[in-house]
């Protein structure tokens, strides 16, 4: 695939000065709207989760109208509802050292040096304000005795500053934000439009101004117009058919506004999460994550010889490798999430993988058991061992679990700049939908913090900045009816192919081609495989794809098609960005880039950029970089030994 | 394992409903009962027949969007267990299965096993929140709260809304839905200023959605995949009672 470079990106409209300064001078400097005209301006959030239900409500409460949509029957559906382990915030609430400089410098190094600095430092600043908007709204955090709030410590850190509520935060967080939505709703102030799918935005007088939707109950294709349009409509890890996402999780509302003009940034940015539970079969439709909180106690282990077939409980200690703790004693079975995932890929490549086809290591609860007994151990955990032994039929608290690492979460996203605003003037990117601020890299317990940072408390100011200028008047028929007829032209294209093949056989098919050849570990090679298969496995689904039935229905086969469509050309991109940035870093480990200890080898002198890339109608992507600085926290091989 | 699915199929909200037979082969005991239903939709598909349309989305048990009513009993026969997590190990080799959508009138068929659960979200709408506004709440630690209450409000919290307490109820009643939300917030201290009228406020809006009044049949907590207890049905009652008392 060819492209060519573009002009680079060196305004990002974040402030100068001290970095803690930033975020109140940027508050201070964005226009204000009053109340009387916010009545008169119109915003469109599309997505519901943690990042657009909490925007939607917050926008609704300041007095704009709100539109929000979601694919869901309701928007407590979304996938955000799913996260199990907890959400960051530099409360210092235990004394143990920490602070808002801390948070920050742990996710700039945890991000692997590829996030902005500005970006972060606001993040973790906000971080406390979203504890404190949550426990309002009656989300119930776990607490002690003493009717504080308790935390954990999680994955990459070493203080303690994860609340949680059980294994459950992410839905609690979410129904928070749900019902603050809800509020809106009854209040008026929020139009909610559910079961619709968003298929385009709509562009004109070079500015978003509106979306194509599809009413998903009948068919009908809608226009829907605005004065600003918020996308938060989630990552893209589905990409890989098999990850932990919900099934409908997809990269089509980005996408689309990619093909808009929207800029695409890192869009190679994958996270594997090291503790999900192993594939079982051909059939398997998703896979299920176990919460990284696990490995607060559970130790992770594989047999010292291959091919060991003996029972867990039949190898003695001493035949066991605790290699996390072996090979990183500070961090042991805490190490982020990119090592604990190479890790295991390296000692089940050796041959010491457990269980079917040797893709797992054992988390083992053994020591925990033993040490605060079985029932604080079924008090912290149990609704996950519960899980545990749905899926596998396998009872964790007699036998080790087995994890293997799986696709979790896409660092990549739209481009946005400080003020969450994409390329395209009046369209906005927030939550997982955008790249802003995880790097190469997500801590754990920081995908949470950043949709709430980003919908209640960062996007409501500085939409404002861009709205005081509004309303922006009457919107052009001529931009309305092309991206209607371009919405209409694929979905009577999808209809009309009549072949021999399900979306879901060629959305399984690239699936297993990107993780094998643009996973977890990568080389110029498997790239370059990936980039000449995909546009053949293109070429056939759009010969091949049979999709049954009409345009005019509920019709989940059609929806699928045309979101694995869409997943087709994000892949080719992925696997661009991929190849090109010959460096590891994050998730991203290219083999040709390690060190002598097999460690990720990052390149700061060709790599400390954003990339974000340009659609272009020919087929030749525009790579614009944007140079990431690093005043504050100095770029250092990561270490965690 | 061979099975034989009896599935209700029905085009749209006013059409007549039918059972259809299914017959599916090769089914992994480790498949989920919706893995086991993508199987035979992909095979629907190449035989130029409609699939079969059903809500899912998480597939981990959380998001609350699968239901269905299997052998007669919502999400399946195995308790606490939503329908993706239901796994066909739990099924006899050659069985006959009935896939039937949830019944109930607040929740009309929109298409084969999908129904339109909305009046949930009038019923949340009516006072199912605290209501703050962004961005002026107090420190996190300034209101204390007794652990015991915060599990116990935690406990009801966990409500998935996924609607098998109204198909299960010999009423169509909606009130373990409701009372799980009204338990979760007058547990708090949050939730004091605005909770007898939440009580009553949504407890009416249920009403008004048509769906039936509780009979203390239990019928709900028997398949709550959450186990959701019937307590908060009396927490329910107590508070809309002293919210008419007043």
């Amino acid at each position: 695939m060819k492209y060519t470079e573009g002009s680079e990106i060196h305004d990002t409209k974040a402030p100068a000065g001290p970095i803690e300064e930033r975020w109140e001078k940027r508050k201070f400097s964005a226009k204000l709207v009053n109340p009387a005209n916010k009545r008169k301006l119109t915003v469109i959030v599309v997505g519901t989760g943690l990042a657009g239900g909490s925007a939607a409500a917050t926008l609704g409460e300041l007095g704009y109208n709100v539109k929000s949509f979601c694919y869901q029957d309701t928007p407590r559906r979304a996938h955000s509802i799913a996260a199990q382990g907890g959400i960051n915030a530099a409360k210092n609430y235990r004394g143990d050292g920490d602070s808002i400089y801390r948070l920050f410098y742990d996710t700039v190094k945890g991000g692997d040096f590829r996030a902005r600095e500005s970006n972060v430092y606001r993040l973790a600043q906000v971080s406390v304000n979203i504890i404190d908007q949550a426990v309002a709204q009656g989300v119930p955090f776990a607490r002690e005795y003493g009717g504080l709030l308790d935390t954990r410590s999680f994955g990459g850190a070493q203080v303690s500053r994860t609340f949680y509520a059980r294994g459950q935060t992410g839905q609690q967080l979410l129904l928070g934000a749900y019902q603050a939505l809800e509020r809106q709703i009854a209040a008026g102030t929020v139009t909610m439009h559910t079961r619709h799918e968003m298929l385009d935005v709509i562009v004109a007088d070079g500015r978003a101004r509106g979306v194509i939707v599809r009413d998903m109950v009948t068919g009908e294709i809608e226009r829907h117009l605005a004065d600003a349009v918020v996308l938060a409509t989630g990552g893209y890890g589905n990409v890989f058919f098999l990850s932990t996402n919900a099934k409908g999780c997809n990269t089509t509302a980005i996408w689309r506004a990619h093909e808009r003009g929207a800029y695409f940034a890192n869009p190679c940015y994958t996270q594997i999460h090291p503790t999900c539970i192993p594939v079982s079969g051909e059939y398997q439709s998703k896979l299920t994550l176990m919460s990284e909180s696990l490995r607060n106690d559970g130790r992770v282990w594989v047999p010292l010889r291959k091919n060991d077939t003996r029972a867990p409980g039949d190898i003695p200690d001493d035949e066991r490798d605790y290699y996390l703790e072996r090979i990183y004693p500070a961090f042991g079975n805490l190490v982020p999430r990119d090592i604990a995932s190479r890790a295991a890929k390296n000692v089940c490549d050796e041959g010491r993988g457990v269980g079917p086809g040797g893709l797992g290591v054992y988390l083992d609860f053994r020591d925990a058991i033993n040490r605060l007994g079985r029932d604080a151990v079924e008090k912290k955990y149990g609704n996950l061992f519960e899980m545990y032994e749905r899926i596998t039929g396998e009872n964790p608290y007699d036998v080790p679990m087995r994890i293997y690492p799986a696709v979790h979460y896409t660092m990549g996203g739209l481009w946005v700049d400080y003020d969450l605003q994409s390329t395209i003037p009046g369209l906005f990117v927030i939550g997982e939908a955008n790249f802003s601020d995880h790097g190469a890299n997500r801590l754990g317990a920081s995908a949470l913090m950043q949709g709430l940072a980003d919908g209640y408390f960062v996007l409501p100011t500085t939409i404002g900045d861009y709205l005081a200028a509004g309303p922006f008047g009457d919107v052009d028929d001529a931009a309305i009816a092309e991206a209607e007829v371009k919405v209409r032209n694929k979905i009577d294209r999808l209809l009309s192919v009549n072949g021999t093949r399900t979306p879901d056989s060629f959305h399984r098919e690239l699936g297993k081609l990107m993780w094998d050849y643009c996973g977890m570990e990568r080389t110029e090679e498997s790239l370059r495989k990936a980039l000449e298969r995909i546009p053949e496995l293109r070429e056939e689904f759009w010969q091949n794809v049979k999709v049954t039935g009409t345009a005019e229905e509920l019709n989940q086969v059609l929806e699928r098609a045309g979101r694995v469509a869409d997943f087709f050309d994000l892949a080719e991109l992925m696997c661009l960005d991929a190849l090109i940035r010959t460096e590891s870093c994050g998730g991203h480990f290219r083999a040709e880039s390690q060190d002598a200890d097999g460690e990720a080898l990052r390149d700061d002198e060709h790599f400390a950029h954003v990339s974000a890339w340009e659609f272009s109608p020919s087929g030749e992507p525009v790579l614009h970089k944007e140079p990431l600085e690093y005043e504050y926290v100095k770029m250092t091989q990561r270490s965690y030994k | 394992m061979n099975l034989t699915l009896r599935v209700w199929r029905q085009s749209g909200p006013s059409d007549d409903g039918r059972m259809v037979t299914y017959k599916v082969e090769d089914v992994s005991p480790d498949m989920s009962f919706l893995e086991m239903l993508d199987v035979l939709n992909e095979r629907l598909i190449l035989e130029g027949d409609d699939p079969i349309a059903f809500d899912h989305d998480c597939r981990e048990g959380i998001c609350g969007m699968c239901g269905m009513v299997i052998n007669g009993v919502a999400h399946g026969e195995q308790r606490a267990t939503t329908t993706c997590q239901l796994h066909m190990r739990h099924f006899e080799d050659g069985a006959t299965i009935t896939i039937e959508p949830w019944r109930a009138a607040p929740f009309p068929v929109v298409k084969d096993l999908v129904v339109d659960r909305s009046a949930f979200d009038r019923i949340i709408q009516a006072g199912g929140f605290v209501s703050v506004p962004a961005g002026s709440a107090p420190d996190a630690h300034s209101v204390p709260v007794r652990k015991e209450d915060a599990d116990a409000a935690f406990d009801a919290a966990t409500c998935i809304g996924c609607g098998a307490c109204v198909a299960a109820c010999p009423n169509g009643s909606a009130s373990l839905f409701t009372a799980a939300k009204i338990t979760h917030l007058s547990l708090l201290p949050q939730g004091q200023p605005e909770r007898l009228s939440r009580a009553k406020a949504m407890v009416d809006q249920m009403d008004a959605e048509g769906f039936g009044g509780c009979t203390n049949t239990g019928e709900c907590t028997a398949v709550c995949p959450k186990g959701i207890p019937l307590e908060t049905i009396a927490r329910m009652n107590s508070d809309y009672l002293k919210a008419n008392a007043k």
